[in-house]
C-alpha cells in the first residue's frame, strides 16, 4: 500500500482538514505511539510529531512545559523519527511530519536527518525557525527524496507572503496572529482577512494554526482556511492528564477523553451549516 | 582580510544568519533598512555622538598603568576605561545607538533582555532620558541575585518581568523577551545587549560599539604616536571585544579575547564558548555554543554574570576561526586574582567580566618587550559585584 503525500492528505480532506501536533515523549514513548493513533482514529489527515527542544523561541507556556518534560524523560530528535515505524506497525497510515527546531537538526547533520526520516518513513519536516532565506540547504536534500518541507506565514509576512505561498510544499502553514504557540480567547478581527488573503496566494491548501482551542473557532474559519493546526490544546489536555498517562492501566481511558476532547473542537455540525 | 563583513545574507564567513520564526523576518528586514539609513545620516551620527558625550561622558580615558606595567615588566599597559561610562559599563554605548535608532523608526516601546543587569539598567537609563517605554526581561534567579539592579531599573522607571522558563537566568531572559517582540512586534523595538541574535542585530551592535576601539586608536596615536601592539578583552557574548577589536582588524595588532572558563574547562561548570563549543543555532545565529549531543543547549556556568552565557556572537566564531583573534578560556579563581592585583596597583576596581580579559593580558604583557604595547579594555567597573567577590574572597579565606 502506498502512503499518501502531505499534499494529496491535505488535498483530499474535507473540512476541516485536520493536523494535530503531539510532543514526542511527552510523557513517555508509550503514549507518543498510542496518541498518534487516537489522532489518527479523531480524524486527522496529517501528523505533526513534535521534537522537544531546551530553547522554544516560538512556543507558548504550555508547549515549553510540554517539551521539558519530553527532555526530562530523555526523548531526542533520534528517538522521535524511530518511533514513527513503531506508530506504522500499530495501524498509523496518515502522513507525519516531524517538527523540529533547527538546533537538534543540525547537531545531528542534515544529511544524517534526511537519510533518517526516509529511513523511518516520515513524509515531511517543519523548521520553526528556518524562514525561507536560509532553507536553500535543507529544501534541496527534501525535494530529492520527496519529503515535503512545510512554509509557515505569518500576519507580518507582508511582501514576502508570495514568494513564500509560490515555493509551499505539501499545505501552507498559515500562523494566525502574532505571537507564540498557545491558546488565545479568540483571534483579533484582521486575522480572517489575512487568513483569505494568504488563501488568494497559495496553490496547497491552508491550514492555521497558533491558538485554536473551541469547536467555535474552527467553525469560523470554515470558508476561509481548508484546515487546522491544533498543537498547545492537546498538550494541555495531556498535561492534565500526566498521572494516567504514565499508568498502562490508566492509559487507555485517559487517551479515550482526549479523543472526545478532539472530536468535540473539530464537530463542525454539518446540518447547522451556514 | 579586506572582505566586508557581513555579507548581505548577514553572514561572518560561516557565521551569523537568520534563523527565526517567519513572524520576526519583516521586523528585521525593517530594521536592517533603518539602521543602514540612519548611519549613513550626518544628523543621527551626530545625534549619536553629541548623546555619547554630553550624556554618557565620552571619549573614556585612556589610562596607562604604570605600576602594573613595572610590575609585569613587560609590555606598556594600557586601559581603556570603558567602566568611567555613565552606568558604569560599555553597555550604555549600544544603547543610546539603538534607542536613537528606535526613535527614529517611530517606536515607542522598548523590549530588552538583561543578565546581570548592565544591559537592563543601560536601556532603563536610555529609556528615561528620550521617554521611551521600557521593559526588561530577567532570569526569576538572576531577579533574586542582583536585586539592586533591578531596584535601579525600577527606579528609573522600566518594567522588569521575571522570566520563568528553563533555568531562569540570561538565556532565558532573551528567550522571553523574543517571544514577547513576537507578539508585539509592530510597536515594540527589541533592543538586544550583545553582538548576538539575528541579523542584523550583530553588525547593529558592533557599530554601535566600535567606538571603544576608534577612540583607542586615536588616543594611543596621540600619546605614543603607535598601534597597540595587542588589544585584549573579556568575551560573554562578545560586545565590548568586537567594540575594541573591529577597528584594529586590519591592523598588524593581535588581539585576545577572554572567555569565562568558570571552574576549568575540564569541568561541567564553565562557558567557555569557543573552547568547548561547537556549532549551532542560538537565538537566532548560527554559532559556536554549548550544547549536549542531542543539539539541546546546556546552561554555562561562570562567577561573572556578565559572560554565562552559552553562545557567542557570531563576528566571534568567525574571527575564532579564521585565527585573526586568539580566545583563550579564563578561571572564577584567574579573573579573581587579576580583579585584586589591578585594584591593588592601580586604584581601579573592575568588574568581574572585565577581570578575565586582566589575567589573559598580564600573561601576554609579561611575554612581550618593554617597547611594545598593550591595551586592556576595561569594560565595566566592579561595583555591581561588590557581594559576589566579597562572598567568593570570605570561601577562599575559609577553605
Amino acid at each position: 500500500m502506498t502512503r499518501q503525500t502531505v499534499r494529496e492528505a491535505a488535498e483530499s480532506a474535507s473540512y476541516p482538514l485536520f493536523i494535530p501536533f503531539i510532543m514526542a515523549g511527552d510523557p513517555n514513548k508509550e503514549t507518543t505511539i498510542e496518541l498518534a493513533l487516537t489522532m489518527q482514529e479523531a480524524g486527522a489527515h496529517i501528523l505533526e510529531l513534535g521534537i522537544p527542544y531546551s530553547d522554544p523561541l516560538a512556543d507558548g507556556p504550555v508547549l515549553q512545559r510540554s517539551a521539558l518534560r519530553a527532555l526530562k524523560h530523555g526523548m531526542s530528535l533520534t528517538e522521535a523519527i524511530e518511533l514513527i515505524p513503531e506508530m506504522r506497525k500499530k495501524g498509523l497510515t496518515i502522513p507525519v511530519i516531524i517538527f523540529s527546531y533547527y538546533n537538534p537538526v543540525l547537531r545531528m547533520g542534515i544529511e544524517t536527518f534526511i537519510e533518517k526520516l526516509t529511513e523511518n518513513e516520515a513524509d515531511g519536516v517543519l523548521i520553526p525557525d528556518l524562514p525561507l532565506e536560509e532553507s536553500e540547504e535543507l529544501s534541496t536534500l527534501t525535494k530529492k527524496v520527496n519529503l515535503a518541507n512545510i512554509s509557515l506565514v505569518a500576519p507580518t509576512s507582508s511582501t514576502r507572503l508570495e514568494k513564500i505561498a509560490a515555493q509551499a510544499e505539501g499545505f501552507l502553514y498559515c500562523v494566525s496572529s502574532l505571537g507564540v504557540t498557545g491558546t488565545r480567547e479568540e483571534f483579533p478581527p484582521e486575522a480572517y482577512a489575512f487568513i483569505e488573503e494568504v488563501k488568494a496566494s497559495s496553490e496547497v491548501p491552508v491550514a492555521v494554526g497558533f491558538g485554536i482551542s473551541t469547536p467555535e473557532q474552527v467553525k469560523r474559519l470554515q470558508g476561509s482556511a481548508d484546515g487546522v493546526i491544533i498543537g498547545s490544546a492537546i498538550m494541555k489536555k495531556v498535561e492534565g492528564l500526566q498521572a494516567e498517562l504514565e499508568h498502562e492501566a490508566k492509559r487507555r481511558d485517559a487517551l479515550q477523553s482526549i479523543q472526545q476532547y478532539v472530536e468535540g473542537l473539530l464537530a463542525v455540525p454539518s446540518s447547522h451549516q451556514q | 582580510m579586506s572582505k566586508v563583513y557581513p555579507d548581505d545574507k548577514g553572514r561572518y564567513g560561516a557565521f551569523g544568519g537568520k534563523f527565526v520564526p517567519e513572524t520576526l523576518m519583516f521586523a528585521l528586514e525593517e530594521l536592517e533598512q533603518a539602521f543602514e539609513q540612519a548611519w549613513n545620516d550626518e544628523a543621527f551620527m551626530n545625534d549619536y555622538h553629541h548623546t555619547l558625550e554630553e550624556f554618557a561622558g565620552r571619549p573614556t580615558p585612556l589610562t596607562y598603568a604604570e605600576r602594573l606595567t613595572e610590575k609585569l615588566g613587560g609590555a606598556k599597559i594600557y586601559l581603556k576605561r570603558e567602566d568611567l561610562l555613565h552606568t558604569g559599563a560599555h553597555k550604555l554605548n549600544n544603547a543610546v545607538g539603538q534607542a536613537l535608532l528606535a526613535k527614529r523608526m517611530g517606536k515607542k516601546k522598548i523590549v530588552a533582555e538583561t543578565g546581570a543587569g548592565q544591559h537592563g539598567v543601560a536601556t532603563a537609563t536610555v529609556c528615561a532620558r528620550m521617554g521611551l517605554e521600557c521593559k526588561v526581561f530577567m532570569g526569576e534567579e538572576d531577579m533574586r541575585r542582583q536585586s539592586l539592579n533591578v531596584f535601579r531599573m525600577e527606579l528609573l522607571g522600566a518594567e522588569v518581568v521575571p522570566a520563568l522558563s528553563g533555568s531562569k537566568t540570561l538565556k532565558d531572559a532573551t528567550n522571553e523577551a523574543i517571544r514577547y517582540w513576537v507578539s508585539n512586534v509592530e510597536d515594540t523595538f527589541y533592543l538586544i545587549g550583545s553582538v548576538v541574535g539575528p541579523h542584523p542585530y550583530p553588525k547593529v551592535v558592533r557599530n554601535f560599539q566600535r567606538i571603544i576601539g576608534d577612540e583607542t586608536k586615536q588616543q594611543l596615536q596621540d600619546i605614543e604616536q603607535s598601534l597597540p601592539d595587542a588589544a585584549v578583552a573579556c568575551v560573554g557574548g562578545g560586545s565590548n571585544a568586537i567594540g575594541m577589536f573591529y577597528p584594529f582588524l586590519e591592523d598588524d595588532v593581535e588581539l585576545y579575547g577572554a572567555e569565562a572558563a568558570g571552574m576549568g574547562v575540564e569541568t561541567s561548570h564553565h562557558a567557555a564558548t569557543i573552547s568547548k563549543g561547537t556549532k549551532g543555532v542560538i537565538h537566532g545565529s548560527l554559532t559556536y555554543l554549548i550544547q549536549d549531543e542531542n543539539g539541546q543547549i546546556i546552561e554555562p556556568y561562570s562567577i561573572s554574570a556578565g559572560l554565562d552565557y552559552p553562545g557567542i556572537g557570531p563576528e566571534h566564531s568567525h574571527l575564532a576561526e579564521s585565527g585573526r583573534v586568539q580566545y583563550e578560556a579564563v578561571t572564577d579563581d584567574e579573573a579573581m586574582e587579576a580583579l585584586k592585583e589591578l585594584t591593588r596597583t592601580e586604584g581601579i576596581f573592575p568588574a568581574i567580566e572585565t577581570a578575565h580579559a586582566l589575567h589573559l593580558a598580564f600573561a601576554q604583557a609579561k611575554k612581550m618587550s618593554k617597547d611594545q604595547i598593550l591595551v586592556i579594555c576595561a569594560s565595566g567597573r566592579g561595583d555591581k559585584d561588590v557581594n559576589t567577590i566579597k562572598e567568593s574572597l570570605e570561601r577562599e579565606v575559609q577553605s
